[in-house]
């Protein structure tokens, strides 16, 4: 009894300074994140015609869209990967980071009325939106795959199959990368709504600044400022990686991942630690 | 002498402090707004319209200084008029938010249930519901597993169990929320109104559950206006009157303290030195309430209320209002009386009004209500001059003609102009 009252003890003071997240009491939460993650799967698909269809049916259609714009259009290079397969991919991974920034810089507008009547670790939000977002990706890499397999059989496309385990870290990396920004945003808007607005353009914007619709190589011989950006941008590093992976097409470079990982790591521990000072009194602000 | 480790909760000179009058402009726009006007020294655009300019800054305490401890297997009630800040101590000890001064230590896993059913989804059958509300409760999902059966009895839900919960009844929704919290395995339950809900039955069975875990060494933390449901349930007894603790000790000692506090039966009442929020009483204020004509507020359905009111202006006030709220005794607002405009007060006069309602449209009973001295100001808008944390009672006398017998179905409120003719 007593060795369990240590185990609980806790302590509520002021919120000063930089906050530190108790990730031991986030691990002991680890079924609701699980639970969190089932609802939102259960609760999205209820009382829609197609159901859980729509996760494929949306890549589908941007993917189509993309062929017809950025392929058939404009033009844009592919590096010698079929359009299809290509835009596939760009849509289905950035749709996967996109959908974590967007979704989880909703936490504390979407869930102050639940925030403000009970206590549990606020970050299971977030990281549980991250969570079903990834599950939305690979029922899309499923269906991507099988699009890739039907390429590889007709001989137009060469992936590096022994790479394909660090698809893994690769969905880490950019898993990560969106809670940051998401965490980030949802911790300013529980003060400036307006966020909310800026950050769907933003993250638009955004992906016209990474190489989704067409590959860095374009870029390289294009323009030397544009080509400096995108190496800055810590989404490129995945997306080429992707391709490298999937199409053995794409640059990847030591370059590309340090900046990828230093942007991460910095975004996400700015974000943790916003979001744990933010957390401790934001209902008294919403 | 306690021993140490049978303290449970420890709070220290909690301080709890909200900012009224401008709360974050909620834009970047906004805020910049502000402190730029602020930097100028011109007035903040963004202020509130209505308040009282000398409150920018200032703050609301709504706990001022709070020190207790809860030992293990007390039953505590926490009570007090509504603003004594209750709610406030209840979201600080269950880490919804954060002190502004002060600590407060927990010794165990608290089971909270400030509003049972927090995080049920509709659309979730009630099994789902009762996994996902145990897990944001603090359960992990074993405890759950070994707890289902026996949460899926208490709560009476049956075989609906596998139905989503929004083909549930509102009573059967209660229920199956509170059985979940109701068998968390916490050493601390802290509960606000959760009884307040729910058949009879299903009440006394909950707090007979509360009584029983109480004796089984668990601790409780119950806030409630219900003074019938906190002398059974605790064992002490904590009054709060704007945010400080006024009584710490035995139940009926501090429900007496409470209804004495609380409530005003006299016919004539000295308002003057009454406790009011800081801006009020300050341009106009209430001196005297009179039950004009009467010796105690007690009046027959046919005789009209008429209360003498003594006002004193500091400054001109030239569109005065004046509205009396009235509440049932169980806290529920029936209805306002209001006196728009009712006068044009001047500077430094003192005045007595008469304010006469027909409270015989309200069947017999015990009622209260709260008055408010308020004016328009220009811009249509209206603002409180002078308020009380004090309720006023009455009571209507029995009505002595005919007709449907009165029970608690037919509400409060008689149509007394209620006509009929003959169609053709």
């Amino acid at each position: 009894m007593e060795q369990m009252e240590k185990q609980y003890h806790v302590h509520y003071s002021p919120a000063k300074g930089w906050a530190r997240v108790d990730f031991a009491e986030l691990w002991r939460y680890k079924d609701l994140i699980w639970l969190f993650v089932k609802r939102d799967f259960t609760v999205m698909y209820k009382q829609t015609i197609l159901g859980p269809a729509w996760v494929l049916i949306n890549p589908l259609l941007s993917a189509a869209m993309y062929t017809v714009m950025f392929g058939v259009i404009a033009k844009l290079p592919t590096d010698g990967v079929p359009q299809a397969l290509f835009y596939l991919a760009g849509t289905a991974l950035w749709g996967f980071f996109a959908a974590c920034i967007n979704r989880v810089s909703a936490t504390f507008t979407a869930n102050s009325a639940i925030f403000s009547k009970v206590y549990f670790p606020r970050l299971t939000m977030p990281i549980s939106t991250m969570l079903s977002a990834l599950i939305n990706f690979v029922l899309q890499f499923i269906m991507f795959f099988a699009l890739l397999l039907f390429y590889v059989a007709k001989g137009q496309v060469h992936p590096n199959w022994a790479l394909m385990p660090l698809t893994v870290l690769l969905l880490a990396q950019v898993g990560l990368l969106g809670l940051g920004c998401g965490i980030i945003v949802s911790s300013l808007t529980t003060r400036y709504r307006d966020l909310m607005v800026v950050v769907t353009f933003g993250v638009q914007l955004w992906m016209y600044g990474t190489p989704v619709v067409y590959p860095l190589s374009m870029i390289e011989g294009m323009n030397h400022i544009l080509h400096v950006a995108m190496i800055c941008n810590p989404m490129t590093a995945p997306m080429e990686s992707f391709r490298y992976i999937f199409f053995g097409s794409g640059q990847v470079t030591l370059q590309l991942w340090v900046v990828s990982l230093v942007w991460t790591v910095v975004l996400l521990a700015l974000g943790l630690s916003l979001f744990s000072k933010v957390e401790k009194t934001f209902v008294d602000t919403v | 002498m306690e021993k140490q480790n049978d303290i449970m909760i420890r709070v220290r000179d909690v301080k709890k402090k909200y900012k009224i009058g401008q709360i974050g402009g909620g834009t970047l726009r906004g805020d910049l707004q502000s402190w730029w006007a602020r930097k100028r020294g011109k007035e903040d655009p963004n202020t509130i319209i209505g308040t009282d300019q000398r409150l920018i800054g200032t703050t609301f305490m709504a706990l001022n200084g709070v020190s207790f401890d809860v030992h293990r297997g007390e039953a505590v009630g926490i009570i007090g008029s509504n603003g004594a800040g209750k709610s406030t101590l209840l979201k600080l000890l269950t880490h919804v938010t954060a002190p502004t001064e002060g600590d407060i230590d927990i010794y165990g896993r608290v089971a909270s249930m400030l509003e049972v059913g927090t995080g049920f989804h509709p659309e979730m059958t009630g099994r789902e519901n009762v996994y996902l509300n145990g897990a944001i409760l603090g359960m992990t999902r074993s405890e759950i597993d070994a707890k289902m059966d026996e949460i899926i009895e208490f709560s009476e839900v049956g075989d609906f169990i596998d139905t989503p919960v929004k083909r549930y009844s509102s009573g059967m929704y209660v229920k199956l929320a509170f059985s979940v919290a109701a068998h968390l395995d916490s050493e601390i339950m802290i509960m606000d109104e959760v009884l307040a809900v729910g058949d009879m039955k299903f009440q006394q069975k909950c707090l007979g559950k509360m009584g029983d875990e109480a004796e089984s060494g668990r601790t409780i933390l119950y806030v409630s206006h219900n003074m019938a449901t906190i002398r059974q349930l605790c064992t002490r007894c904590i009054v709060l009157d704007q945010g400080r603790i006024i009584f710490d000790g035995d139940v009926d000692e501090a429900i007496g303290i409470y209804a004495k506090g609380n409530i005003m039966t006299d016919a004539v009442n000295d308002l003057r030195e009454l406790s009011r929020d800081a801006n009020r009483g300050v341009r106009a204020k209430m001196l005297q309430l009179e039950f004009a004509g009467k010796s105690s507020p007690s009046y027959r359905h046919d005789e009209p209320m008429e209360l003498k009111v003594t006002i004193h202006a500091a400054q001109d006030v030239p569109r005065a209002g004046f509205r009396v709220v009235i509440s049932s005794q169980d806290q529920t607002h029936i209805g306002m009386a209001d006196f728009p405009q009712f006068a044009a007060l001047r500077a430094g006069e003192t005045k007595d009004f008469i304010f006469t309602l027909r409270s015989g449209v309200l069947h017999s009973g015990n009622y209260s209500f709260f008055v408010a001295l308020y004016e328009h100001d220009d811009l249509g808008g209206i603002a409180i001059l002078d308020d009380l944390g004090r309720s006023f009672t009455f009571q209507i006398m029995d009505d002595p003609v005919g007709g449907y017998p009165w029970n608690k179905n037919c509400g409060h409120v008689r149509f007394v102009d209620a006509t009929v003719r003959c169609a053709e």
